[in-house]
Order: C-alpha cells, then sequence, then structure tokens
C-alpha cells in the first residue's frame, strides 16, 4: 500500500534510486542534491556526520557574494546616470544610489551576464557529467557567480558564453573536474576574455554602460577608472573621495568597486571558516609592502614626475586596497581552496605574493592598468611549489630536531639509525 | 608488382592517424606553436619539412653503410642542413614575404627533432624505398597537423584563410561582424596552439582508445 502522504523530498529519493542507472541520473542527482542532502549512508570504516559538504560550502561564498551582487546593479545605473547628467551634488545614498532607475539599468545589464554565466557553464558541467557518467560536481556554483562580477559590464554575451565554454573546459575538465583544476576557472575565464578581446576588457570606454556605444557620436560618456586615470598621470582629473572609493560609487568591473562590502563578505567568510584569513591577511599585507616602496621611491625622488609611471606610484598605498579589482580578488579569488596553497606556512608566502605582484603589476603593466588576475593566477601557478617546500621544510626541521634528541649509540651505524628516524 | 605493399601502405599512413608525430610522438611541437598563426606559412613549412625529410630520409639510407656510427650525429646534420639551405634559399627567391613571416622557423627545421628522429629510428636500418616512403608519411603527419592549426588559428584569430577574408571585413563592419561578432586575438598567440594541437590530442584519443596510456 503506497502512502500518500510522502514528502517531496521522500518523493525525490525514490525518483533516484528508481532512475539509478539512466544516462541522465548525474544531472537528476545533482539537482536532487542541491535540494537536499543525499539518503545514502557510508557503510564501512569510520565517519563522521557533517552539514558542511561541498555544496553548503558554495553556497556559503555565494552568499556572501549577494550583497555585491546587488550593489553592483544599483552601481551600474549610478554610474550610467552621472556619466550622462554629471555627479549628483550633496550626493545621498537613498535619493541618488538606491533608486529605481538605477536598479532598473542593473537589471537589464548586469542579470543577463549572470544568466549566461550559470547557464553556459552549468550545461557544459551536465554535458561532461554525463559523457564520463559521474556525478555533477558543484564547483561552478561560485564560478558561476564571480564571472559576471569580474567583468566589464558592456561585455558581450556571446563573448562571455565562448569564454565560460572555454574556462570551464580547458581549465577545469581536462584536468579532471572540480577539485583537480590548477588555475582558478574564473579568472582563466577573465584571462581569456582579456587576451581575446582586449578593446572589450581595457581602456576607458568599457566601464560605464552605453560607453562604448555612444564613443565617436557627441553624446560621448567617460567610463575612465581611477587606476586608468593614474596610469595617464591624470590624477587631478578625477574627483573621487575617498569614500566613494571605499564604498565603491565608482566604475569598474561589475562587482569590484565596493571594498565595503567585500570587506563584509571577507568578515562573512572567515567567521563561516570558509576562507583562509592567512590568506586575506597576508596578501593585504603583500599589497601595503608593495605599495610603501613605490611611495618610497617617489618620496626618494628618484623617478620624475614626467615617468609615466609616476601617478600609479605616488598613489598613497593603502589606496591601492580600495580602487581596482585587488579587495576582490583578495577575498573571492586568492582564497579558492583547490587552486590555493594548503599549508599555514605556505598560505602565508602565497597570499603575500598575490598582493606584492598584484600592485606591482598594476604599477608596470603597459597596456592595463590593473594585474590582480594575472598575480594570482600567476601565484595558482606556483601554489603547488611552495607547499612542497613547505613541507619539505617541515620534514627536514623535525628531523634535526629528532637527531638533535637521540644520541645515536657509538657502536651503531648511522646509516641504520637516520633509516630508523625515517621509519618514525 | 605492385608498387606499394602492404607494408609500405602502412609506412605512409601510420604517421597520418595512429603514429602522428605531433600529437602522438609530441616531436616538432615549437614549430607547429610558432608558425601556424596564418594557414599560409603552416603550408609552406608543411611543404618544406616534405622536402628536407623525403630527400634526407632516402640521403642517409643511402649512406647508411658507409656512415661510421661515431660521427653520425654530424653526418646527419650536415645532410639536413644541406637541404634546409636549399629550401631557404628557394623561399627567399620565390617568396620573399614568407620566408619572412616564417625567419627563424625554416632554419630551424634543422633541429626539428621529426627529422633527427626519422634518419636515427628508420633511414639508418632500412632501404631507400622503404626510408623514403617513412620519411615522406611523417612529414605528412606534421603537415596535416601544422595545417589544421593553422586553419582554425587563422580563421578564428584574423577572419582570413590563406590571406582572404572569409567573415567579412572586421573594419566596416561586413558579413559575420555585422551581427557583433569579432576576432579572437588570443588565437593569434602561441599558446593559443599549444591548447588547439591539446584538442587535437583529446578528440584523436578519444576516438580511438589504444592510443591512451595506461598509468
Amino acid at each position: 500500500m503506497r502512502n500518500k502522504r510522502l514528502t517531496f523530498k521522500k518523493r525525490l529519493h525514490i525518483l533516484k534510486h528508481h532512475y539509478r542507472d539512466k544516462k541522465l541520473a548525474p544531472a537528476f542527482n545533482a539537482f536532487h542534491t542541491f535540494l537536499f542532502s543525499p539518503d545514502e549512508t557510508t557503510h564501512s570504516g569510520s565517519h563522521i556526520r557533517g552539514a558542511d559538504d561541498l555544496k553548503r560550502t558554495m553556497n556559503t561564498v555565494i552568499m556572501a557574494l549577494i550583497p555585491v551582487l546587488l550593489f553592483s546593479m544599483f552601481n551600474a545605473g549610478y554610474q550610467y546616470y552621472s556619466a550622462i547628467n554629471g555627479f549628483p551634488e550633496n550626493f545621498s545614498v537613498w535619493n541618488d544610489f538606491i533608486t529605481w532607475d538605477n536598479f532598473w539599468i542593473g537589471i537589464t545589464k548586469v542579470l543577463p551576464l549572470v544568466v549566461v554565466s550559470y547557464g553556459v557553464g552549468l550545461l557544459v558541467e551536465f554535458i561532461f557529467a554525463v559523457i564520463k557518467g559521474h556525478e555533477v560536481e558543484e564547483g561552478y556554483l561560485v564560478t558561476g557567480m564571480l564571472v559576471p562580477l569580474i567583468v566589464p559590464i558592456d561585455t558581450p554575451l556571446w563573448m562571455l558564453a565562448v569564454a565560460v565554454v572555454f574556462g570551464v573546459v580547458i581549465g577545469k575538465e581536462v584536468f579532471g573536474g572540480t577539485g583537480m583544476n590548477i588555475l582558478n576557472p574564473a579568472l582563466t575565464i577573465r584571462a581569456f576574455l582579456f587576451f581575446a578581446y582586449p578593446t572589450w576588457m581595457s581602456g576607458d570606454k568599457v566601464w560605464v554602460h552605453g560607453a562604448v556605444e555612444r564613443a565617436g557620436t557627441p553624446d560621448a560618456i567617460s567610463g575612465e577608472t581611477i587606476l586608468g586615470y593614474l596610469a595617464q598621470n591624470n590624477a587631478s582629473e578625477f574627483s573621487y573621495s575617498v569614500s566613494d572609493m571605499f564604498f565603491g560609487f565608482i566604475p569598474g568591473s561589475v562587482g569590484e568597486t565596493s571594498a565595503f562590502l567585500i570587506l563584509l563578505g571577507g568578515l562573512f567568510l572567515i567567521f563561516s571558516k570558509i576562507a583562509s584569513w592567512r590568506i586575506m591577511v597576508s596578501a593585504v599585507a603583500g599589497a601595503l609592502a608593495m605599495g610603501l616602496i613605490f611611495n618610497g621611491v617617489v618620496d626618494a625622488g628618484w623617478i620624475s614626475e614626467s615617468s609615466k609611471f609616476y601617478g600609479l606610484m605616488s598613489f598613497e598605498f593603502w589606496k591601492h586596497l580600495i580602487v581596482g579589482g585587488l579587495a576582490f580578488g583578495i577575498v573571492y579569488m586568492a582564497t579558492d581552496p583547490v587552486t590555493g596553497s594548503q599549508t599555514n606556512r605556505g598560505k602565508w608566502i602565497y597570499g603575500f605574493l598575490i598582493g606584492f605582484i598584484s600592485v606591482m603589476i598594476r604599477v608596470f603593466n603597459p597596456a592595463y592598468p590593473e594585474g590582480v588576475f594575472l598575480a594570482i593566477l600567476l601565484m595558482n601557478v606556483f601554489a603547488p611549489t611552495i607547499d612542497h617546500y613547505v613541507v619539505r621544510g617541515n620534514i627536514s626541521r623535525r628531523m634535526k630536531r629528532f637527531k638533535d634528541a637521540v644520541i645515536i649509540p657509538k657502536d651503531t651505524d648511522t646509516k641504520e639509525a637516520a633509516v630508523k628516524v625515517e621509519t618514525i | 608488382m605492385a608498387l606499394l605493399t602492404k607494408k609500405d601502405t602502412k609506412l605512409i599512413l601510420d604517421p597520418l592517424a595512429d603514429n602522428n608525430p605531433i600529437t602522438i610522438q609530441v616531436l616538432g611541437i615549437c614549430s607547429a606553436l610558432a608558425i601556424t598563426a596564418e594557414l599560409n606559412a603552416s603550408i609552406v613549412m608543411a611543404v618544406s619539412v616534405l622536402f628536407v625529410l623525403g630527400l634526407g630520409n632516402v640521403v642517409i639510407s643511402l649512406m647508411r653503410n658507409i656512415i661510421p656510427s661515431k660521427i653520425r650525429i654530424i653526418v646527419q646534420l650536415v645532410v639536413v642542413a644541406a637541404l634546409v639551405i636549399i629550401v631557404d634559399q628557394v623561399l627567399k627567391a620565390f617568396a620573399y614575404e614568407l620566408s619572412k613571416t616564417l625567419a627563424v622557423f625554416v632554419g630551424l627545421i634543422i633541429t626539428n627533432c621529426i627529422i633527427m628522429g626519422r634518419f636515427e629510428a628508420f633511414a639508418l636500418g632500412n632501404g631507400v624505398w622503404r626510408s623514403f616512403l617513412d620519411g615522406i608519411g611523417n612529414a605528412a603527419g606534421y603537415g596535416i597537423i601544422l595545417i589544421i592549426v593553422g586553419f582554425f588559428r587563422e580563421l578564428l584569430g584574423s577572419g582570413t584563410l590563406l590571406g582572404i577574408p572569409v567573415l567579412g571585413n572586421p573594419i566596416d563592419k561586413t558579413g559575420l561582424y555585422s551581427i557583433g561578432y569579432e576576432n579572437n586575438g588570443f588565437m593569434l598567440l602561441s599558446p593559443m596552439a599549444l591548447i588547439v594541437v591539446g584538442i587535437l590530442i583529446w578528440i584523436q584519443r578519444s576516438r580511438n582508445k589504444a592510443l591512451i596510456e595506461e598509468n
């Protein structure tokens, strides 16, 4: 006799067992486990029960990204109308920023990016899961949310789709899928777009909606970023205050502008123990260190004001943290547990170098005054090497301590003793 | 007697697919990455290697019994260098622009591992006719990959094939460009050639499971 009052969850469980060996089972299971925890239990060995599986981890990161996404929608409209009508005098957040008009621009421009990113990315994941016959992996949940936030607002959707296919297939699936990738997939997608379609990814037109279409017409508007002004030694030409930079009322990639919300998201990730605070802290330290060095060079008078690096070098070191993509990269990208360093000591080195190299590339990159994504991809490649030497260092230090502590009897061959140490 | 025995046919056909110098033996990658941004250059490179390897194999095979084994590498280098200089001079005389595109890579045919590899592995131990077939087969296998990679890189990177615009004009926005299509600048960079070769290897191995190494 069938129980008619089956819950939705129970029905899904039954359906899953019914379609267990079918070809599309992985696709079904993906949705199923997205909604509920699986009903299987481990049958052998010791195991612990935890609710924080991969999907919950991913969902936590997405929760940390939601405020950034909402902010970016308002900012898209705010930058658009400011560029057309001029910046409002006596700016007030409630009257000038959080308005329906601003949000509408955000909805029509940002939401399609999100939809394309998720649609294409998950489609690729599903195809691979069905062909390879494994479960659909959750890796794309976060990537799909990160991608729309790190591209310029007017990125054509087909370009984004091509880049997502490339990033997911070449950046992740060829290495064996989620958890096996060397490079952060979201940054691989960003890097692909940057090298394939540079005119859409850099310059002074792409950062504000509409600037590209209006270029060359009497209605032309500028979408230059703060870093862009600085790279041209035009520091006096922008009028953004420090609080504008911190709260994010500046042009830039969709979601990178608000250091404040990224900071909140970062704190949330640290307190939920999802992301590594060591990487975040050391990356900030690295960026500040490099910024201080550049400021020192300027103060010492080693560089003339006419040098093309002067604008970015003389930028106060701490302001590097609140403009451009550095904050976003440090909090959401550098802390990716798959591509980052695994050891604690390694995380300090890895994070520090990310901050350090980011600011260095930002200043010296002749083509484009930003380098966070390049720095993180570079350190992604070096993360296993860092870990290797950290682990080797730890082993040899403990070996030394052990050898110092044990008195080797005189009549024993030292070789034998060494063998003994290794087995311990 | 037929011109080609079954064994001879195998000598030519094997390197085209199942024992391809680039996708299976992973030799000659350097030039495959460097010169495949244009289909034109790929074809000329393929023909040059065909000439050098086919003739070189014949020469080495003819001399195989009189070359002292201690200095055989030097003899091989002299043979290949002589042939490469012929190719280089012909290109400079009849296709100067192209020879500038290929630049140093024609000279570097000398160091192409496929050529020395075939001399060592085949021409030194086989008759003239068979060596010739082996040279032709391997050079063709190399050339096919070059042409495939060059085709995709030029089509997607510049929107042209052999220098002729096939997707429309990117400046006047005609053809595909009128609906927003743009050339993929990444295709013109060497890393993308490596990725395209990688994708070819992937396709080949997923079609022929026997090629997948166990580990």
